[in-house]
């Protein structure tokens, strides 16, 4: 049983109400960050930590809190990126819904770090049953005078505010959120100026994950040193991990980083193995944007190091043989899965949600759904799938904002990890297209 | 002030500015494209993606090169940045993608189009494009949409570069168009169909890359190969009445803004000037424009050389500035 930092208390009855939030330990480390803490060392405590943002890029939190402006007579503010939209990514509202103390704490103590004197909550506008328990969560610590003027007599004052989105899922990339945040269409911002200079309301801004944040309270309760204890190398820490996908157990599940995937994937812990006993097939580790692994490479890196889970070690191979943990959207595919239909699925997606703002994005997106498309109806050339390589280079690394980027990669690591059944797609159209047809190599076709 | 390399060549220009305008100091072949990007529209710039280029150096300090090309119409130079255009295969690359993207929805109507012959797209795809399209799939297509007199708006055309509506939103008071939609199914819309109906709405026409927004006054009247175009001003109570006429004998057929070697309107110009005033006796003609010898619009025009005493060491003063008082045909 591995150490629970965020999910410790998540069944606790009664958890979400402030009472029992507090009964077990709850808004401790307001208390210590506001009473006995400058906000310089709540910094360096989370700096000392390692943690890492877990909104999927890994970017270590403290360097950024460490990147924010100083400008004289300018506010400075605290966004809580809550609009987790990612397919096969579901984490963060499971904190929300279940704890939602547990990110208001961790937004007092960051926002007194970073000297925010307001900050957002910035939740997908899907999910308004979460909003309003957040809300109720918000009202309770006002009651009890963690929010407002003057925090527990210390001097310092801070507003939360919950602010729904509008569904897009481009709104969870951080600029983007910030415009819709000021109430105009969400589409990205070009880079530089960086969030940290110009942000919310061209003001110095972090955009936090709700994970990393909820991550905070332990940090300042247990020391920084204490948190960078647990896990592996430069993945310290835990991890959520929304497991779904062809899973005996799925659901989500906090480990410490470094766990083995093996023990992850077939531990009745966690996963608890391949559903019905199915042949292990591809993995998707951290969200649908993610390059696409095959089952060996997934347990064992190209050069047969077993894989543990942590961000170096998924990312082993680069892009070649390896993938990310990105945001810990782990969906398990079976033998049953027809890859082409689960590309084009993916590519349907990013197709949908590209902002149309950059060229490549607007017009590559809709070009690989479409040949995916006609390759998954059994109209497909040969040609395409090299097609689909190219066009999936002309958008990666060419875009305003990552989404280029995660719907490039999909396309591309399948092809590369599974082109015969690209192949197999277009040459046999008439078997590819028949109901629940899965290429199994060998035996070339399978009913599910 | 930084000092920065771009192609090999060293340039210095003041902090802050962008990598595309310190290439623009140095000026000719080096420059990249902008589809969007529009010195005079502030916020403009970074969609298009035609002007991508890669650092091989982010700075003196920092000498570590990017990961990734960067857009050089948004990103400022740092002093002792190293920046490829032409040099670089990977930007070339980038560039034939974007104009490969950028002509997936976009007709190749220019026998038909009124922006045929000064269009960026057009130059674009015949710098960096190729002879064929591997996209098979049904193209785009929107409703024809009346949005008033005097601007014709051809969705088809549009290659979302936000130009038009950072115009309207900067230049004139009322703005009543923008981006609908998201993604390929994105447009450009009046919302539920209102007219676009202020004083300075027909710069919309001026900026836009493609023939989008055209003139509907100058629709069809002529191709612009064959219109001459002088310079001409009037006392205007509302712009500064500083314009191109392009006439073809005694008649002006079209009024538009001036605009720089870089296609960018020097000074907005209002619709009094660009749609009433169709007459020369409307105009203080001021002369001839100069137009590039490279551009389709110069094909009809006979514009005498001016000669170059430096260049003909040989020939007399005297006679050169004989050659040159010469009048011009116009």
């Amino acid at each position: 049983m591995g150490v629970k930092i965020l999910t410790e208390h998540i069944n606790v009855p009664g958890i979400n109400t402030l009472e029992t939030y507090r009964k077990m330990g709850g808004y401790r480390s307001v208390e210590k960050a506001l009473k006995t803490m400058t906000p310089d060392e709540v910094v360096d405590e989370v700096k000392k930590s390692g943690l890492r943002g877990r909104g999927g890029a890994g970017f270590p939190t403290g360097m950024k809190w460490s990147f924010l402006a100083k400008p004289e007579g300018k506010p400075r503010y605290l966004v809580c990126n809550a609009d987790e939209s990612e397919p096969g990514t579901f984490k963060d509202r499971v904190l929300m819904e279940k704890i939602p103390h547990s990110l208001i704490e961790g937004m007092i103590t960051s926002s007194y770090a970073l000297g925010a004197r307001t900050s957002y909550i910035y939740i997908r506008g899907e999910l308004m049953f979460v909003l309003r328990i957040l809300e109720k969560a918000i009202a309770e610590a006002y009651a009890a005078g963690f929010l407002g003027e003057n925090i527990l007599g210390s001097g310092y004052s801070l507003d939360l505010h919950v602010h729904p989105g509008g569904g897009a899922y481009i709104c969870g990339e951080e600029t983007a959120l910030l415009e819709s945040l000021e109430g105009k269409r969400g589409n990205p911002r070009n880079k530089p100026p960086f969030p940290a200079v110009q942000g919310l309301y061209a003001c110095p801004t972090v955009v936090n994950n709700v994970e990393s944040i909820a991550a905070v309270p332990w940090i300042v309760n247990n020391t920084g040193e204490e948190y960078a204890k647990i896990g592996v190398g430069r993945s310290t820490g835990t991890k959520l991990i929304s497991a779904g996908g062809h899973l005996n157990r799925p659901g989500v599940y906090e480990i410490e980083l470094g766990l083995p995937v093996e023990e992850f994937l077939f531990s009745d812990e966690y996963c608890g193995g391949i559903w019905k006993g199915r042949e292990f097939k591809a993995v998707v580790a951290g969200g649908s944007s993610v390059p696409i692994l095959p089952a060996q490479l997934f347990l064992k890196t190209a050069e047969g190091t077993p894989r543990v889970m942590t961000y170096e070690s998924l990312s082993e191979g680069g892009f070649v043989s390896g993938t990310m943990l990105g945001s810990g959207g782990f969906i398990a595919m079976d033998d049953t899965t027809c890859i082409v239909r689960n590309t084009w699925n993916f590519a349907r997606f990013y197709h949908h949600e590209s902002c149309g703002q950059c060229s490549p994005c607007r017009e590559g997106t809709g070009w690989m759904e479409k040949i995916l498309h006609r390759i998954e109806h059994g109209h497909g050339h040969m040609h395409d799938i090299d097609l689909l390589v190219n066009v999936s280079k002309q958008i990666e690394g060419n875009t305003i904002c990552p989404l280029g980027d995660a719907a490039a990669w999909p396309v591309a690591s399948a092809v590369r990890h599974f082109r015969e059944e690209f192949e197999w797609h277009v040459n046999h159209p008439d078997k590819a297209t028949a109901p629940g047809a899965v290429y199994r190599g060998a035996e070339d076709l399978a009913f599910a | 002030m930084a000092k920065i390399t771009f192609d090999g060549i060293e340039v210095e220009v003041e902090d802050g500015t962008t990598i595309l305008n310190a290439a623009r100091k140095i000026g000719g072949d080096v420059v990249p494209p902008a589809m969007c990007y529009y010195t005079p529209l502030k916020g403009s710039g970074g969609k298009c993606r035609a002007c991508l280029v890669k650092v091989t150096a982010g700075s003196a300090k920092d000498p570590r090169p990017m990961p990734k090309l960067v857009a050089s119409c948004v990103t400022p130079v740092q002093d002792g940045m190293v920046v490829e255009n032409t040099l670089s295969p990977q930007v070339l690359e980038a560039r034939k993608g974007v104009v490969e993207m950028l002509l997936i929805n976009h007709p190749l109507d220019c026998p038909v189009c009124d922006q045929a012959g000064e269009c960026d797209l057009q130059n674009f795809s015949y710098d960096h494009g190729t002879s064929a399209t591997r996209f098979e799939e049904e193209r785009r297509t929107f409703e024809r949409q009346d949005i008033g007199p005097l601007i014709q708006l051809h969705m088809n055309r549009c290659i979302l570069c936000y130009r038009c509506v950072y115009t309207a939103d900067q230049i004139t008071d009322k703005r009543v168009h923008g981006v609908l939609g998201r993604g390929d199914a994105s447009e450009i819309g009046t919302y539920i169909e209102n007219v676009i109906d202020n004083d300075f709405s027909g710069n919309v026409i001026d900026v836009c890359p493609v023939g989008a927004l055209t003139d509907k006054t100058f629709r069809f009247k002529n191709r612009v190969w064959f219109t001459k175009p002088v310079d001409a001003h009037r006392d205007c109570p509302k712009c500064t009445g500083k314009v191109v006429l392009w006439t073809r004998g005694n008649d002006v057929l079209r009024v538009t803004a001036r605009k720089n070697e870089y296609g960018e309107v020097v000074d907005f110009i209002c619709n009094e000037c660009r749609f009433e005033k169709k007459e020369v006796a409307d105009w203080t003609i001021e002369g001839p424009r100069h137009i590039a010898r490279a551009s389709v619009i110069s094909a009809n025009h006979y514009e005498l050389p001016v000669i170059n005493p430096q260049i003909i060491a040989d020939l007399p003063e005297s006679t050169t500035k004989e050659l040159n008082l010469i009048p011009r045909p116009y």
